[in-house]
């Protein structure tokens, strides 16, 4: 039987599988159902300075290769934030599963703050996204546009924290090897890739974006390969630990993601299909594949389709 | 229905007025593969999209009260405008027995009407509870009776029914003898009411939860049931309406 427990940073996780940033909310109940199910780790939506409400309906859209969302980083603001993460680590460490907090702001101060209120509820690692594709009308061009802004918020965490840290990194760059460089040389402890692309869909018969908020992030099976690309471009560059998110719905995907050099692996919009449920099914999956081809633990796995 | 994109676009065939603010759309076509306690997200293009159980599936009906601008709108639509639907969607109620109690609460009868055509077609009694403010909020009471349901009412003025919540038209329709299943949908307080009142009586019950449904495909967290009602009742925390529900069955 294939070992699927996996050592990150300073943690020991369960599985490889980590419950993506932005699914089911920062509820302490629905991260803990995830961790039953068998996540490794969870991780909370982002989190602002601020509470928002999100964009209006329609938000998300099912399609037939995966999923497009514009939520709008709905949440409750930072201080409000802190009681729920507080809930939720408590709850989760009796289940020897990790609590990654994942946070957003609109300017690069705004990131410190954050980080530095996160950091009172002690999640295990604090997820910086400095990438998600449906604020721009609202905060400009996101920070994960460039190497030098990147930069900049991963040295203001760090200055912050002494937390560790994962910068989520954006698909739609020329170069996401010098974006990875960028936050390693600034004392990322992490990467976190990727996070959605942005993405339209019409509705021909309306004539018009399905979408409220006309653009969103596309992710499932379509954002898959892209995922894949990012992710190993990233481990050749640096030699940080990977979170590989994007796409990932069964334990082939998964062993795909570990061999292009992820050491965890994001689960996101595969829980449309199965609900929370499919990281059970995932990892029975990657089980097996790991049985069948003689893996013995995911770090065999680990950067061989880079060699 | 023109064929399936993202959504089914349907088109207005008739407008049922249900009471002052209360309109039932019939639409051109069925919506297949349908259960009684699903819902469908409709979307008028440019102003938004909102959740609706499925009041009736063939032609697909709709009943909407207005409540907020989308409703509105939607309410305000005349024959031939059409409406982009997704769905259906969510798991909903099942035919558990040979004899049947319905509750609604306010706009609750919207899914039971469905679930009381099923049960009709299949020959069995149906017994249906409504409660409402006064007798002009009380919706579909007239469609439940022309089915052959035997209708109990219950109005907080008693302007319909009996005085007071729909719990006393519930106490009033078993009083003659209890069937074998209870179903209900409305507010989390009156369902919780609704199973207290199952358990006394050891009825299998099935409730339907209304609840802010953003995403409808189980993805954004938005409609989880509160941790709170989910010990009450002994379901699982950590329900999403949306995805597990909005149906969940109790014991």
């Amino acid at each position: 039987m294939a070992d699927l427990t996996e050592d990150f940073l300073h943690l020991h996780l369960k599985t490889p599988f980590v419950l993506a940033s932005g699914i089911l909310g920062t509820s302490p109940s629905l991260m803990v159902r995830c961790a039953h199910e068998g996540a490794g780790a969870i991780t909370s939506k982002s989190c602002g300075p601020e509470a928002r409400a999100g964009h209006a309906n329609p938000v998300t859209l099912a399609w037939k290769d995966g999923v497009i969302n514009a939520i709008g980083l709905t949440n409750p603001g930072a201080t409000e934030e802190v009681a729920l993460l507080r809930e939720t680590k408590k709850r989760l460490k009796y289940l020897g599963v990790p609590l990654f907090a994942s946070i957003f702001a609109p300017t690069l101060q705004g990131f410190g703050e954050v980080a530095r209120v996160i950091a009172e509820a002690e999640p295990d690692l604090i997820e910086v996204n400095i990438s998600c594709p449906n604020v721009s009308s609202e905060f400009g061009t996101p920070f994960s546009a460039s190497a030098v802004s990147a930069a900049a918020v991963t040295r203001e965490v760090r200055r912050v924290v002494s937390l560790p840290i994962s910068i989520k990194l954006a698909p739609n760059v020329p170069e996401i090897g010098d974006m990875a460089y960028a936050v390693a040389e600034e004392g990322a402890d992490a990467i976190t890739a990727i996070n959605t692309m942005p993405a339209m869909l019409i509705d021909a018969y309306a004539a018009m974006p399905v979408l409220q908020n006309r653009t969103g992030g596309l992710s499932g099976p379509a954002l898959k390969p892209i995922a894949l690309r990012c992710v190993a471009e990233i481990a050749s560059r640096v030699s940080l630990p990977i979170i590989g998110t994007g796409g990932i719905a069964s334990g082939l995907d998964a062993a795909e993601m570990l061999m292009v050099g992820a050491s965890l692996v994001g689960i996101g919009s595969a829980i449309w299909q199965d609900g929370p449920a499919v990281f059970g099914r995932i990892a029975k999956e990657l089980g097996d594949f790991m049985d069948e081809a003689g893996y013995s633990r995911c770090e065999d796995l680990r950067g061989r389709a880079l060699r | 229905m023109k064929p399936k994109g993202l959504f089914s676009v349907f088109t207005v065939q008739e407008v049922r007025c249900e009471n002052a603010y209360t309109r039932t759309l019939i639409f051109d076509s069925p919506l297949l593969d349908s259960q009684p306690g699903q819902y469908v997200m409709a979307w008028l293009p440019g102003i938004g999209e909102k959740p609706f159980s499925i009041s009736d599936d063939d032609p697909l009906g709709l009943t909407i009260a207005d409540v907020g601008p989308v409703s509105r709108a939607l309410t305000k639509l005349t024959l031939g405008e059409r409406v982009w639907v997704r769905g259906p969607l969510g798991r909903g109620f099942t035919l558990a027995s040979h004899s049947h109690l319905l509750v609604g609460g306010g706009y609750g009868a919207a899914p039971l009407s469905l679930l009381a055509k099923r049960a009709r077609q299949q020959g069995h009694p149906v017994m249906v509870a409504l409660g409402a403010k006064t007798k002009d909020d009380l919706i579909l009471v007239s469609a439940f009776s022309a089915m052959g349901c035997q209708v109990f009412l219950a109005t907080e003025d008693g302007s319909a029914g009996i005085q007071g919540l729909v719990t006393g038209a519930m106490e009033q329709a078993v009083a003659g003898g209890c069937p074998e299943t209870l179903y209900a949908c409305g507010p989390n307080g009156m369902l919780m009411a609704v199973a207290a009142f199952a358990r006394e009586k050891k009825l299998p019950a099935q409730l339907s939860f209304e609840a802010l449904i953003r995403c409808g495909v189980g993805l954004c967290g938005s409609c989880e049931l509160p941790e709170e009602v989910c010990n009450k009742l002994g379901i699982p925390t950590g329900f999403l309406v949306c995805h597990d529900g909005p149906v969940a069955a109790i014991v």
